[in-house]
């Protein structure tokens, strides 16, 4: 199943709960076009919870780093929430782990926006 | 199945289209070859995703999605591991070319991961450029190295 992406508001916050599979195609393509509406609208507090997440190959820790940086670049913060052993170890592989600010608390995760 | 004279026994032996979805085929023909080595869930996950890097890029770098070319696709075992080989029709590429995606540079970069991942992945990584044309990737997972 590609990914679903469901993005709801917590505090001033863009919470958005991604399941199913990150791969190239339209899993990426979803995940990228998600992205480009929320900033599109103004959302630049954005929480991606990865709880669902099934499977994340190279191609969707790339889109990962796109959102990153898309994010970044518009003076916003994307965030990463209830990793996945598999993303995680992923994130470890790529020395991406540090780049990210992640967390496994979401009241945590929304309070540490600024 | 035919043994291939080094006590490896050919389980796949065929011919992929280069759509995206063949990239799932083979990671799934490998990951039911290698449970018949033992490989523990996280193994045979990681092997699966090196299979399916492998066959991405032979899909999207090699063939470009050539409906003309085909990626063919070789898996086979022994007690002691399992070798999986893809080869695709592509115009080739060297591979020390390839920036490094841990190098900060490259760090937040969108692509460039697979064949690091698919290294990290595997026992054995082995690629040449095949003439005329083509390129010809080698995996190995040793079944020691497994858990």
């Amino acid at each position: 199943m590609s990914a679903k992406l469901s993005p709801r508001q917590v505090g001033g916050v863009t919470v958005v709960d991604v399941s199913g599979r990150i791969t190239l195609g339209e899993g990426s393509s979803n995940l990228r076009e998600a992205i480009r509406e929320m900033l599109g609208k103004g959302h630049k507090k954005i929480l991606l919870n990865l709880g669902e997440v099934s499977y994340i190959d190279s191609s969707g820790i790339g889109e990962l780093v796109s959102a990153f940086t898309s994010v970044a670049n518009q003076a916003g913060q994307l965030k990463l929430l209830h990793l996945t052993k598999r993303v995680r170890d992923l994130l470890q592989i790529t020395k991406l782990y540090t780049v990210f600010e992640v967390f496994d608390d979401e009241p945590k995760a929304v309070g540490s926006f600024a | 199945m035919e043994e291939n004279g080094s006590r490896e026994t050919t389980k796949v032996d065929t011919f992929l289209d280069s759509l995206l979805e063949s990239a799932d085929q083979a990671e799934h023909l490998a990951v039911e070859v290698a449970k018949e080595n033992g490989f523990p869930e996280e193994e045979l996950h990681r092997f699966g995703m090196a299979v399916r890097e492998s066959v991405v890029n032979a899909v999207v770098h090699g063939n470009r999605y050539n409906a003309h070319k085909k990626v063919h696709l070789v898996i086979s075992n022994s007690p002691d591991q399992v070798t999986v080989t893809v080869t695709d029709e592509g115009q080739g590429f060297d591979v020390s070319s390839l920036p490094n995606p841990l190098a900060e540079e490259h760090l937040l970069e969108q692509s460039g991961r697979g064949i690091f991942l698919i290294r990290a992945f595997v026992d054995e990584f082995h690629i040449r450029r095949l003439a005329p044309f083509g390129t010809e990737v080698k995996l190995v997972k040793y079944r020691e190295t497994v858990g």
